[in-house]
């Protein structure tokens, strides 16, 4: 049976569920979206700002493509669902219906009721549109303030920076990301985001944006009354489901519009994925709400098998990500918390020069494995999420440093550095396995 | 409240001293460019009696006799006269069919010897002050330039600012100022040299280190821009990549071969009285290995001439496939090759600008082939001449094969292939083009590697189970026009014909997610199922 397929939001989940489902099915698929006609990378509107590429090239897929695979597109505003009819209410006039609806709508810039945060030169980086107003905003800007320290906030000062616009970066922690960073961590980046001639002021909040009496913003003021020019302000204090419009209807909305492991709403038929969805049940210790490149793809594979008949639960596997910081590069694979949890124990190891660093956590009593963080150098995901998922200890971890590691031929390495430094400091001996390192990589028998 | 270190008055020196190297470039660029108007031809009787074979001498005296009386200021005007009188002689020739009074060396090679025998102009008076005036300039302005980098881009990363805003690198006007030049500087040099008597002469101080007064060849001049332009670019690719060690190992390297094997053996080894070729050129790409005269060439030359050409087959025929098997196509493209090492330094900042389009990809795959098809019919025709050569020295028609003669077949190979495909549009067109357009579309070794390291070898770009982000990074600064994302968001490898292995994909990738590795041949293609890591939803085929 061909079923119609509507998908709202074209972001990396609803484009991903509409890949699949057009594996999966012969169904009719339509993604409507009143962003971009064609699907973007959001994660990489900080390049196009910068230079490095142009908006065609952070087009994941040729125009083509659509057409190829019959997904159709609309470029249309949803303005409200009729859930029982299954129909969408569209802006430029039509109605659309559906049998099967997934909601991927994405989520929006935090804004916590500061005086004057909708004046103009006031905004956050999400959307294609908040590309064109940073654009816009820049012209005449010589000095502008971001305000939360998490990964937006250092995009957009690596932008400003780039274009000659001085940075005052406000940090309500007493360190860089520090609700998710350890302190070493945050140290460190925090050191290399100063480095790149940004002001950043930890320990400071906003208080209030003030207006040059156009509706511009002339200038804001912290809470210790400190009062900073500027002409672009940054709100880059975290992202909120973007489902203000579907409040009010019979659709279950918390702060996401909730969803269980199959990705199902409360209403028949209906879908939520991406950043706009949280579970009612989180999946392996991960948060309800997961705004993450990858959670919305797998989400959008998750649905797309679903609704194709086979039923999936959403299941992500061990924790991981990654980031940027100007040129230092951070990967994450399993958890390492901002402070230790009950019964964890640590090794943190920084390179001299300050800009490469690992962190690793373990079970004091067990010796499992539980997360490492690392700067400055790239490791094997493969092998990571094998030993999370067979609960390796921290010595299989270590004896196998060097066939995780991921960095480019001939680059220095440090894991004899790190090994000697971990022995010393833990008592332990571990020693480097043999490095056999393709058998283990093909046979995926690590250690 | 800070500033930001590009308004800083520390940046504003840098910049200063920035824009003087850019100066002092141009200066030494614009120099060059007018040295072919600056020249002062007197071609008397004696320097074309000196100049021209028996044949031709008779052939022209009395043609060229107003011309000799002539003084030019250009090559290019005595050029001119020049041909059209060769010209009429041998058309008249021709027509009353006295083949054996028609003259065969090209009309242009014979117009560039006779003005560089016959130049007094103020270039060729003042060999090594020009050449201090061109080539050193330009050197020190470009190095001043460049050396700014170090502190004007801040710490070490990539640094790719600007790039898609500066009309030098997005295609905008400084970009086609850069190709007129380029265009122009290729068009003369293959085919109208006597325009650039003058330029050639200047290299003369160079070329006395190797040979005391040995008038330097266009190729001698072109071999020297190519190296130095290569030495320089090198200097600003490393500094560009110094936070990455396979950057700079493969810049020096690549720097190095050209430096040696392309540059200074070449010239060396004539002094000793051995063939001065570049050890490291294999077939096809050298499309003149089998050409009668190379073989002549070579095997006259004792001991080592018969070495090089052993050397010159097994190349081809044992050590590319081999080395390609091992670790790719990438150690003769971008570590060892000089058309790859010019990409990647002069070309390195139009990377971005090759085509990643899916309709390129169909047509670089239809081009490559068929050059690689042609260089190989070439060479069956010309080997069947050099054969009969040696062999049936008796033969009449030695070059005829099938009907087709095996002059013309390589006289269109050379033209189209050697001189239009890889100069002219090859190197002309980085800024229109990007910087591996021959590489990609044109070179017969590529194309002979690349189905080798797509078929069988151990290299493959790794991609980092699930931390792709699809932003685009890789594909955008592709040189040959990969779409490195496409495989990378799917988590498979990269195992593409083209790759030249210049690791920039797995430089500006921002998470960590490329790397070119060298392994089994089993598991190459990685990730082969629909879903990538990081989802246990599904089960992944096993590999």
């Amino acid at each position: 049976m061909i079923q119609k397929v509507v998908i709202i939001g074209n972001g990396i989940a609803g484009v991903t569920a509409a890949r699949h489902i057009r594996k999966n099915s012969d169904d009719e698929i339509l993604i409507i979206s009143a962003e971009t006609e064609f699907f973007f990378s959001r994660t990489a509107l900080m390049y196009v700002y910068m230079g490095h590429m142009r908006f065609e090239d952070i087009k994941p897929y040729e125009d083509w493509f659509w057409k190829k695979n019959r997904i159709d597109l609309m470029f249309d505003y949803v303005q409200s669902i009729d859930f029982e009819q299954k129909q969408l209410d569209l802006k430029k006039g039509q109605s659309v219906s559906y049998d099967k609806l997934i909601l991927a709508v994405g989520s929006k810039p935090n804004k916590f009721g500061w005086p004057g945060q909708d004046l103009k030169g006031v905004q956050g980086l999400y959307t294609y549109q908040d590309l064109e107003e940073v654009e816009e905003n820049s012209k005449n800007a010589r000095n502008a303030v971001i305000v939360g320290g998490g990964l937006i906030g250092v995009e957009l000062a690596e932008m400003f920076i780039s274009r000659g616009i001085a940075v005052t970066f406000l940090v309500r922690e007493g360190r860089f990301w520090g609700n998710v960073l350890p302190k070493e961590e945050g140290e460190l980046i925090t050191r290399h985001i100063r480095e790149h001639h940004v002001d950043l002021r930890l320990n400071t909040e906003l208080d209030e944006i003030i207006d040059d009496g156009n509706g511009q913003v002339k200038e804001i003021r912290t809470k210790d009354g400190e009062v900073i020019p500027c002409q672009i302000v940054g709100l880059t204090a975290g992202v909120s489901p973007n489902v203000e419009f579907l409040r009010g209807s019979n659709l279950k909305v918390d702060r996401g519009i909730v969803v269980n492991a199959y990705m199902e709403t409360n209403m028949p038929d209906v879908y939520a994925i991406g950043d706009c969805a949280q579970f009612d049940n989180p999946v392996d210790g991960r948060r309800p709400v997961e705004q993450v490149w990858y959670t919305g793809r797998i989400m959008g594979e998750t649905v797309a098998q679903n609704i194709a008949g086979n039923r999936k639960a959403y299941e992500p596997g061990p924790w991981f990500n990654s980031a940027k910081f100007f040129d230092i590069e951070y990967q994450t694979y399993g958890w390492v918390f901002a402070q230790l949890q009950e019964n964890e124990t640590d090794f943190y190891w920084e390179h001299e020069n300050g800009k490469i660093a690992l962190h690793v956590v373990w079970d004091q009593t067990t010796k499992e494995f539980k997360g490492v963080n690392v700067f400055g150098i790239r490791l094997r995901h493969e092998l990571f999420d094998n030993w999370l998922k067979n609960r390796a200890s921290i010595e299989e971890i270590l004896a196998n440093l060097k066939t995780a590691n991921f960095d480019p031929e001939f680059y220095t390495h440090y894991e004899e550095a790190i090994l000697n430094q971990f022995n010393e400091k833990s008592g332990l001996n571990i020693s480097f396995k043999k490095r056999s390192w393709w058998r283990n990589l093909l046979t995926k028998q690590v250690g | 409240m800070e500033k930001p270190f590009n308004k800083t008055s520390r940046m504003k020196q840098l910049k200063t001293i920035r824009y003087t190297g850019m100066g002092i470039f141009l200066l030494g660029l614009l120099i060059f460019t007018i040295t072919p108007f600056l020249g002062e031809i007197q071609v008397t009787d004696e320097i074309i009696n000196a100049n021209l074979s028996e044949n031709e001498y008779a052939n022209l005296k009395e043609p060229l006799a107003e011309i000799s009386k002539q003084t030019y200021n250009t090559g290019a005007g005595f050029g001119s006269d020049f041909k059209r009188v060769f010209n009429e002689v041998n058309e008249r020739l021709k027509a009353n069919e006295e083949w054996g009074k028609v003259m065969w060396t090209p009309s242009s090679d014979t117009a560039l010897k006779l003005v560089m025998s016959a130049n007094k102009g103020v270039v060729a008076s003042n060999q090594l002050l020009f050449f201090l005036l061109t080539f050193g300039l330009c050197i020190l302005g470009s190095l001043v330039y460049i050396l700014t980098d170090l502190k004007i881009k801040g710490p070490p990363g990539i640094k790719n600012d600007g790039i898609y805003h500066d009309s030098a690198t997005n295609r905008g006007w400084v970009g086609m100022l850069a190709f007129g030049w380029l265009f122009f500087f290729y068009i003369i040099l293959y085919f109208y040299p006597y325009i650039i008597a003058d330029t050639i002469t200047l290299t003369q101080p160079i070329k006395s280190w190797f040979v005391e007064d040995e008038v330097p060849s266009k190729w001698f001049l072109y071999g020297l821009m190519y190296t130095v332009t290569m030495l320089v670019m090198g200097v600003r690719m490393i500094i560009k990549y110094r936070h990455n060690k396979y950057q700079i190992v493969r810049t020096i390297t690549v720097v190095l071969f050209q430096l040696i094997f392309a540059f200074l053996l070449v010239e060396i080894l004539p002094t000793f009285g051995l063939p001065g070729k570049d050890l490291k050129n294999a077939w096809p790409l050298d499309y003149q290995f089998l050409f009668d005269w190379n073989v002549q060439d070579l095997l006259a030359n004792g001991q080592f001439g018969k070495f090089v050409f052993v050397w010159g087959i097994s190349l081809s025929v044992i050590v590319v496939p081999v080395m390609v098997y091992f670790y790719g196509k990438r150690w003769y493209c971008s570590w060892v090759c000089g058309c790859g090492g010019l990409a990647e330094t002069l070309g390195d900042p139009y990377r971005q600008l090759s085509s990643k389009k899916m309709w390129s990809w169909k047509l670089e795959r239809w081009m490559i082939h068929l050059v690689l098809v042609f260089a190989v019919l070439m060479t069956v025709f010309v080997g069947y001449h050099t054969w009969n050569v040696f062999q049936n020295p008796e033969m009449e028609n030695k070059e005829i094969l099938f009907g087709f003669s095996a002059y013309d077949i390589r006289n269109y190979y050379s033209f189209l292939i050697g001189s239009v495909f890889a100069g002219v549009i090859g190197t002309g067109f980085y800024p229109i083009l990007g910087n591996r357009a021959w590489c990609r579309f044109g070179c017969p070794l590529a194309a002979y590697m690349g189905i080798v390291q797509r078929f069988k070898s151990r290299f493959r770009i790794t991609t980092n189970g699930g931390q792709c982000i699809s932003c685009g990074n890789c594909s955008t600064y592709c040189e040959q026009g990969i779409d490195v994302r496409a495989y990378a968001q799917k988590g498979q490898n990269i195992v593409r014909a083209s790759c030249v292995g210049c690791g920039v994909c797995s430089a500006v990738c921002p998470r960590g997610v490329l790397k070119l590795e060298n392994g089994p041949e089993d598991g190459r293609f990685g990730n082969e199922g629909p879903i990538v890591l990081g989802n246990q939803g599904f089960e992944l085929k096993d590999n």
